[in-house]
């Protein structure tokens, strides 16, 4: 044992200690260079390989997705047919085609890319850093649920070859019980997918109960902790449901069991109470760890303590819970009873509580921070300013009346791309940025950053602001074509997409770019204070050479920057 | 790894005084053996939380039909043998007592009994699905299928079928030179008439009671000899106690979703307890590592759980 780690065992009953005083040995091989053969990758139990190689699919998947966005938004350029008569004769095959395209752009995203995002990617990456342990709990369990994850991809991709999917990502029932498309091999996909979610979840929960450090308690976690605690939480008790939903459906269709079909005496609505109950804490699960990012990247580059901690840990924990009683405003319209709806329109509202106290602690951390606007920090707050609209204008979608007019309308539309796009892929991306230089041990290049967020940014308000405008006016989603008086803001639209999609190659290149050729990053170039800040970049194997105390997360004041490395050191005290 | 930070010592240690330092089931990411088990542990409880809710869509499913459509229980449940759920719900109960049983002797390191409380348990999950085969075959053999596939017809419900049946019957009949069977058309029993008759119904041959059963095929089956001898034919106090409701094939579905389900639990137990029989036959289980057993113990007992909660719901509905 050596001799650190003997102060931090004797430091154990004051509490948490604001520093730990060694200097981090960066001697020695990262987890990136230890072995390298391609078996030392595949069969991996390291959580950092894990979250890497998650990283990667994800990542290839959310350009695949890309591209369907940006053929759907194409065709959508004109009333006309653009693009579906290139690849089909009649009418209604290019309006079927459509349909594939829509359809496998929302289950790519929301199944393959932003479900697993940041928890199975960032957060297989982070979680044990930040909890200063060797790995998660069950490593074997975690490789597993990988490859599900790359079953279900390749369900996906088989799907696509396939003839594609035409039912929207929801399923609903009947249309896919007699659907003409590969309906079933993307049900299994989605199971499959499910299990990998849960396992992910199950691992994560265990973690943080029994793998914190000494000194460290609940409430000196940091709050990425709190809100992938909370994540996997919902992970675990709702995506179950989403499994044997899929299975009765999948026996619907296969044998008619009379579930969802009203042919065999089965109730559609039915099936939309089942989808929503996982779904709705689905959407919750693709944004609750982006939240957990943002209190983080707002801390760590405004230089000040996080305002608010314990509101914000409890925010996290209460979307949690209302996630369960919301899933019935899926269904305001759909015949269910005045009551039922009453009831969850206003626990609908509710949900809106924790989600603008986290807003408001975030803006009060920036208030006379020392803000350094780099990208990540950019990514944290165009978060901030997305999803305050989106958030608003889900209470929009919760007054009954008003949802009466617009509920699948592209207001919806509008209003769920600007909370799971707007809101968690930006912090996704705005994470993966500022974890970047612990992943990899490059800097990428800020003045390139700066204007892909701006682009990206720029670009997503302008696709989906005209699509708020032409929702309220009554333009259905899911069509291929339009009255002429929308042409305008489809246009408009469409160009957003464009630039947004400018954004992200622009990304994807300054990214590579920096593999090449990047600077060497140092231990902590942005001045956190959590515990992944305090190991090389890229960490060793066992992410660290000598098992560290709990620090406190959020406190900054003793740490200055030195320019000559780029890095964050303690302060030296006299 | 050999530099790893061993903070607290574990109990474990001078038991298995393998020089190493630690016990040798013990994960290079964990500090202590203690902090290994309590981790598989919330993890098991974990994964029986997401099985609960697994089984929850279901039982869902069967609430929402049974609240909706009652007459489908009434009518459906009488096909299912209350002698042979509470047998296989005696079989589970007992397996799961030997089951505890073997986490005790794993407790206490003592490897033949460990291996014979598994091995029981082992064949009274075996015993399980033997039974669930019997029954399942005669719902296949009545035409009791989940869904489309739903094959049953009987007298009551298919009046012309069973006029064309008559019909066939007694040309058949005569040209055999038998006299004609006397068949009676049967009035439903009265709804929530509880006592089963213990013999045919005055005026219900047994000839009858193999023509209801028979289904559209029966008249092949009449006229080419009867397959089945008399004595085969179901017992008429299985009959249900009324015609048949709309879709009563979903009574059906949610049987075979249910025990199907379940059935597929008890054989990835049956699994575990093979893989835990392998383990204890290294002799690996003592006072300082149990976890294996331990944890295949509660999946074992959520299995048995599940069944005593299907048992009431599907045969003794009434």
């Amino acid at each position: 044992m050596s001799q650190p780690e003997m102060d931090a065992q004797a430091g154990e009953g004051t509490g948490v200690a604001s520093q730990t005083d060694a200097p981090v040995s960066t001697e020695g091989p990262s987890y990136l260079t230890v072995t390298k053969t391609f078996s030392s990758w595949a069969f991996t139990l390291d959580h950092k390989r894990i979250g890497v190689m998650y990283l990667i699919g994800v990542l290839f998947m959310f350009l695949l997705g890309g591209m369907f966005a940006l053929l759907v938004r194409t065709e959508l350029f004109s009333p006309l047919a653009i693009l579906t008569p290139f690849f089909a004769d009649t009418a209604e095959a290019q309006a079927d085609l459509y349909n594939r395209w829509f359809t496998t752009h929302g289950a790519i995203m929301v199944f393959l890319v932003i479900i697993p995002g940041v928890p199975a990617a960032l957060g297989n990456f982070v979680l044990p850093l930040l909890l200063g342990a060797k790995d998660v709990a069950f490593p074997r369990l975690n490789l597993g649920s990988f490859y599900l994850w790359v079953i279900g991809a390749l369900f996906f991709v088989y799907v696509l070859f396939s003839g594609g999917l035409d039912t929207g990502w929801t399923f609903y029932t009947p249309y896919s019980a007699e659907s003409g498309t590969a309906v079933i091999p993307a049900l299994v996909g989605v199971f499959i997918l499910g299990f990998s979610s849960i396992f992910t979840g199950l691992n994560f929960i265990v973690t943080i109960h029994k793998m914190r450090p000494p000194g460290m308690t609940w409430f000196k976690m940091p709050l990425f902790l709190w809100a992938t605690y909370s994540t996997a939480v919902m992970q675990v008790l709702a995506t179950p449901v989403l499994g044997i939903t899929l299975l009765l459906l999948l026996l619907e269709r296969t044998l008619g069991i009379g579930i969802f079909d009203p042919r065999n005496g089965g109730d559609p609505v039915l099936f939309q109470h089942f989808f929503w109950f996982y779904s709705h804490p689905a959407v919750y699960i693709m944004i609750v760890p982006p939240m957990g990012i943002v209190s983080e990247l707002i801390a760590v580059h405004s230089h000040k303590r996080i305002f608010g901690y314990t509101y914000i840990a409890f925010s996290s924990v209460s979307i949690a819970i209302f996630s369960f009683l919301v899933w019935g405003h899926h269904m305001f319209t759909s015949g269910q009873s005045t009551t039922m709806n009453i009831i969850f329109s206003g626990i609908t509202f509710s949900v809106g509580i924790p989600s603008a106290i986290k807003v408001f602690n975030w803006i009060a951390t920036m208030y006379k921070g020392a803000l350094s606007l780099n990208t990540s920090m950019l990514y944290g707050i165009s978060f901030i300013f997305l999803f305050t609209i989106g958030g608003l204008t889900g209470l929009f979608c919760a007054v009954l009346s008003i949802d009466t007019h617009i509920h699948d309308t592209y207001f919806i539309v509008a209003h769920f791309h600007y909370v799971m796009m707007g809101s968690g892929l930006i912090a996704f991306v705005g994470g993966l940025h500022h974890w970047w230089p612990k992943m990899t041990g490059k800097m990428f290049s800020e003045f390139w950053g700066r204007i892909a967020c701006t682009l990206v940014f720029v670009g997503f308000n302008l696709t989906f602001i005209p699509q708020f405008v032409m929702g309220s006016l009554g333009m259905p989603r899911r069509y291929y074509t339009y009255a002429d008086k929308f042409e305008g803001y489809h246009q408009l639209s469409t160009i957003g997409s464009y630039v947004m999609a400018a954004g992200f190659f622009l990304t994807a290149f300054y990214l590579i770019q920096s593999l090449v050729s990047g600077k060497k990053a140092p231990v902590n170039p942005w001045g956190g204070n959590s515990l992944e800040w305090h190991t090389a970049s890229p960490p060793p194997l066992e992410n660290f050479h000598n098992v560290p105390d709990a620090t406190d997360p959020y406190d900054y004041e003793n740490l200055e920057y030195d320019a000559a490395t780029g890095n964050y050191e303690t302060k030296k005290v006299s | 790894m050999s530099g790893d930070a061993h903070q607290e010592q574990s109990n474990q240690q001078a038991e298995h005084g393998d020089g190493h330092g630690h016990s040798p089931y013990q994960a290079h990411h964990f500090d202590t053996m203690q902090q290994q088990f309590e981790a598989g542990k919330l993890g098991m409880w974990l994964f029986l939380a997401t099985e609960v809710l697994l089984f929850g869509g279901l039982f869902c499913f069967y609430t929402v039909t049974k609240s909706n459509n009652p007459e489908l229980f009434k009518w459906g449940h009488h096909f299912l043998d209350k002698r042979w759920g509470a047998t296989n719900t005696m079989v589970l109960l007992f397996s799961s007592l030997t089951m505890a049983l073997a986490v005790r002797e794993a407790q206490l390191g003592r490897k033949n009994r460990i291996l014979f409380y598994l091995t029981v348990t082992l064949l009274c999950g075996g015993g399980f699905m033997g039974i669930k085969y019997i029954e399942y075959s005669k719902k296949f053999h009545e035409g009791l299928f989940p869904g489309q596939h739903f094959a049953y017809e009987n007298v009551i419900d298919a009046e012309q079928v069973r006029d064309q049946q008559q019909e066939a019957d007694r040309l058949a009949l005569a040209d055999l030179a038998i006299p004609a069977a006397t068949v009676v058309s049967d009035t439903p029993k009265a709804s929530g008439q509880v006592a089963q008759p213990a013999s045919p119904p005055a005026g219900l041959s047994p000839a009858a009671g193999d023509l209801e059963h028979g289904g559209g095929n029966s008249a092949e089956h009449s006229t080419s000899g009867d397959d089945h001898a008399p004595g085969l034919a179901i017992d008429p106090s299985h009959l249900p106690p009324g015609a048949r409701p709309a879709n009563a094939h979903v009574f059906f579905s949610i049987y075979f979703c249910l025990t199907g389900l379940h059935g597929i639990h008890v054989l990835i137990g049956m699994g575990v307890m093979i893989w835990l029989m392998v383990l204890a036959q290294q002799g690996r289980f003592g006072p300082g590592y149990f976890t294996p057993v331990d944890l295949g113990g509660l999946y074992w007992h959520l299995v048995d759980l599940i069944w005593i909660y299907l048992f009431p719901l599907l045969y003794l509905v009434e």
